[in-house]
């Protein structure tokens, strides 16, 4: 990857092939070219570079309300004030990177007591950390020139001048290096330094999240697409957890070639923002998914974020997702919303209506002491009679009492039966109605069970 | 290590009776839970085979479901034949807020949410009307139960009765004398198999005759059949 362009361009990032043959950071492309042949160059795709960057910023502000971009590639995090909270610095680095490589990012992290230095630090290779001010010069005194971000111009001028590492330009006499490279650089090296302070824009973190991600490849089968999904709804818990926040509900956009996208709404009872949990009823719902059309790219959004009790979010941590999530949620992502129901009991006179089917742990429980069964058939079955009895898998005998039903005159659902209770000869008990109009027929309802 | 410490140990089985670790909840009628030494086992599958419909097996049920939705889990019901009557359940002692209602599409989804809603931990009891076919996935149905400490309870048919089964309890209910259930124990983990009691489950949502309004409607006249 390089930066600017004919004889200016530099290397920005190398891999470790690259690194083998001796390429740096910093370095001339042209210089580059000379130790390794064959090098794969690739400028900087700014704009998608600054949306990945923007991404980053949202999910580190888990980490500290302090993050300022430095595009192209880097980000700084003011993490003094958030040590106690993450276990300290060593622990805080370790979760960032873990998060990171989760989150398919290749970093090298640093710390140091100014953001330049951190920057610098980081830019040669990362896993270093300073910790007090009076440290800094030692640890960047034997870095090489290149690693500072400044103009290709200013660079070529200090390597005529033969200093070669951070250490040789920092023992030069300020008024000779204000003259020779202008202030600017002067007050870089202070601020590098923490000789006077280093205001830095804050990154504000966007209100809404909304992350799309093109696909290397079209996917034709939606599972296959739960893999890059997971990434988007790690950056999006962690948008989540720097705003104190949960959503109930995110969508899924399957974009396709000239058609409709696809998308998915996941809801939850409860808002959350266990990343676990996200994923696995993600999962249901792209196992429930025949795409019609491959995807060329996914995106995920999440416009309505809730403020979380801290309380509450430590009820739910448990080491599997599986075991924290929501049963209800689960099976509704797997089998539809309309699959999984409660019942109320209604009072109401006519049978078929003194129940429905209600939201989950929100039932009407309207009910009197009355002789009903257990089970109620869906459809009122019609009985045969034999020798003038009902009959259903032999003749049936009424038990003592029967119950008249009639009601429902004024929505023209109106009903009059009398009910009974009725034994087979096999012992099974039913319950069973004739009508009191018309053909006075006999009906099957319900079962005692 | 004298006897006593050997017995404690949880690897070693006594014949003739259940370990006292075994937690059950119990039935609600004294001499089932006699029979079951204390009740239906949590954590585990119980299979009640009935010859047919109507003859009780949820009645016996209800009292341990009312009990069990007292606690702030589910009563999940996956699949049932027909519709659990909510003015029975609730008369019964059901805390209906509690009920869960799933209709799978499919009968592999169905055992999916069986063995869900088992290992979940979000459930008190799962109710579930497997058939001949699903026989050897119980093994996990029973994994799941004992990992979401959830008691399954499985009604399955009389044709079911040879296969070899899991499960940690099955019953055999038939019709009784009087109206009553008869009860047997086909197999019990950690105990003999033997024992049949009859339990009287229509004293459980009151007499019939007695809720059964007096016949003084206007116009009543005693049903004819001829």
């Amino acid at each position: 990857m390089i930066r600017g362009d004919g004889r200016r361009a530099r290397v920005l990032f190398c891999n470790a092939g690259a690194e083998q043959c001796g390429i740096r950071t910093g370095m001339p492309l042209a210089a580059a070219r000379v130790l390794a042949g064959g090098l794969l160059v690739h400028g900087l795709d700014s704009k998608a570079a600054q949306e990945a960057l923007c991404g980053l910023a949202d999910w580190a502000y888990q980490f500290s309300s302090r993050v300022s971009l430095c595009p192209p590639y880097a980000l700084l995090l003011e993490v003094q004030g958030s040590l106690s909270l993450f276990g300290g610095r060593t622990a805080l680095l370790k979760r960032l990177r873990s998060g990171l490589v989760a989150l398919g990012y290749e970093a090298r992290l640093a710390a140091a007591p100014t953001p330049l230095a951190a920057l610098i630090l980081a830019r040669c290779g990362g896993g270093r950390m300073v910790e007090a001010r009076h440290e800094l010069v030692a640890a960047l005194a034997p870095l090489p020139i290149p690693v500072l971000d400044w103009e290709p111009a200013l660079l070529e001028r200090l390597e005529g001048m033969g200093v070669r590492r951070l250490g040789d330009l920092l023992r030069l006499p300020r008024d000779g290096l204000a003259r020779r490279l202008g202030q600017q650089s002067l007050l870089y090296l202070d601020r590098m330094l923490g000789r006077c302070p280093d205001p830095l824009v804050l990154y504000q973190p966007a209100a809404v999240f909304r992350r799309r991600l093109p696909l290397v490849a079209e996917v034709e089968q939606a599972q296959a697409l739960l893999f890059v999904l997971q990434r988007l709804v790690l950056e999006l818990c962690g948008w989540l957890q720097g705003r104190g926040a949960g959503v109930q509900s995110f969508t899924v956009r399957l974009l396709h070639h000239e058609r409709r996208d696809t998308r998915l709404r996941i809801g939850m009872r409860r808002a959350g923002r266990d990343a676990g949990q996200f994923t696995v009823l993600l999962r249901e719902h792209l196992q429930r998914l025949v795409l019609e059309k491959p995807v060329i790219a996914v995106e995920l959004q999440a416009v309505q974020p809730v403020r979380l009790d801290a309380r509450s979010m430590d009820l739910f941590r448990s080491a599997d997702a599986r075991e924290r999530i929501d049963l209800l949620d689960c099976l509704r992502a797997r089998l539809g919303e309309e699959a999984v129901q409660g019942i109320s009991a209604i009072a109401e006179h006519r049978p078929e209506y003194a129940w429905s089917y209600s939201e989950p742990g929100r039932s009407r429980s309207d009910s009197r002491e009355q002789v009903r069964p257990l089970w109620l058939l869906a459809v009122p079955r019609q009985l045969e009679t034999r020798e003038g009895r009902p009959y259903w898998r032999g003749p049936l005998k009424l038990q003592a009492g029967r119950e008249r039903i009639e009601s429902g005159w004024w929505d023209g659902r109106d009903v009059a039966r009398d009910y009974f209770v009725a034994t087979s000869p096999s012992g099974s008990r039913y319950w069973i109605y004739r009508e009191l109009t018309g053909e006075r027929r006999w009906y099957l309802q319900g079962v005692f069970e | 290590m004298n006897l006593d410490s050997l017995l404690q140990r949880p690897d070693v089985w006594r014949g003739g009776r259940v370990s006292a670790a075994t937690a059950t909840v119990s039935s609600g009628f004294d001499e089932l839970d006699a029979l079951l030494a204390g009740g239906w086992p949590q954590g585990a599958l119980t299979e009640l085979i009935m010859p047919r419909q109507g003859i009780g097996g949820l009645r016996l049920l209800t009292p341990a479901l009312a009990r069990l939705s007292c606690e702030q889990r589910w009563i999940c019901w996956v699949a049932p034949p027909h519709i659990p009557y909510a003015p029975a359940l609730a008369s019964a002692g059901v805390d209906l807020s509690r009920v869960l209602l799933v209709h799978p599409k499919a009968r592999q989804d169905g055992l999916w949410a069986v063995e869900q809603s088992l290992r979940s931990g979000n459930c008190g009891a799962v109710l579930a009307w497997p058939t001949l076919e699903d026989s050897v996935i119980l093994r996990r149905l029973q994994l799941a139960a004992e990992v979401g400490d959830a008691i399954g309870f499985l009604f399955r048919s009389q044709r079911c009765v040879r296969r070899p089964s899991p499960a940690a309890l099955r019953l055999q209910l038939e019709s009784g004398t009087d109206g009553r259930l008869s009860v047997s124990i086909l197999k019990r983990r950690g105990g003999r198999a033997a024992g049949t009691v009859q339990v009287d489950t229509s004293l459980q949502h009151g007499s019939l005759a007695l809720h059964s309004p007096a016949p003084t409607a206007p116009g009543y006249t005693q049903p004819h059949w001829q």
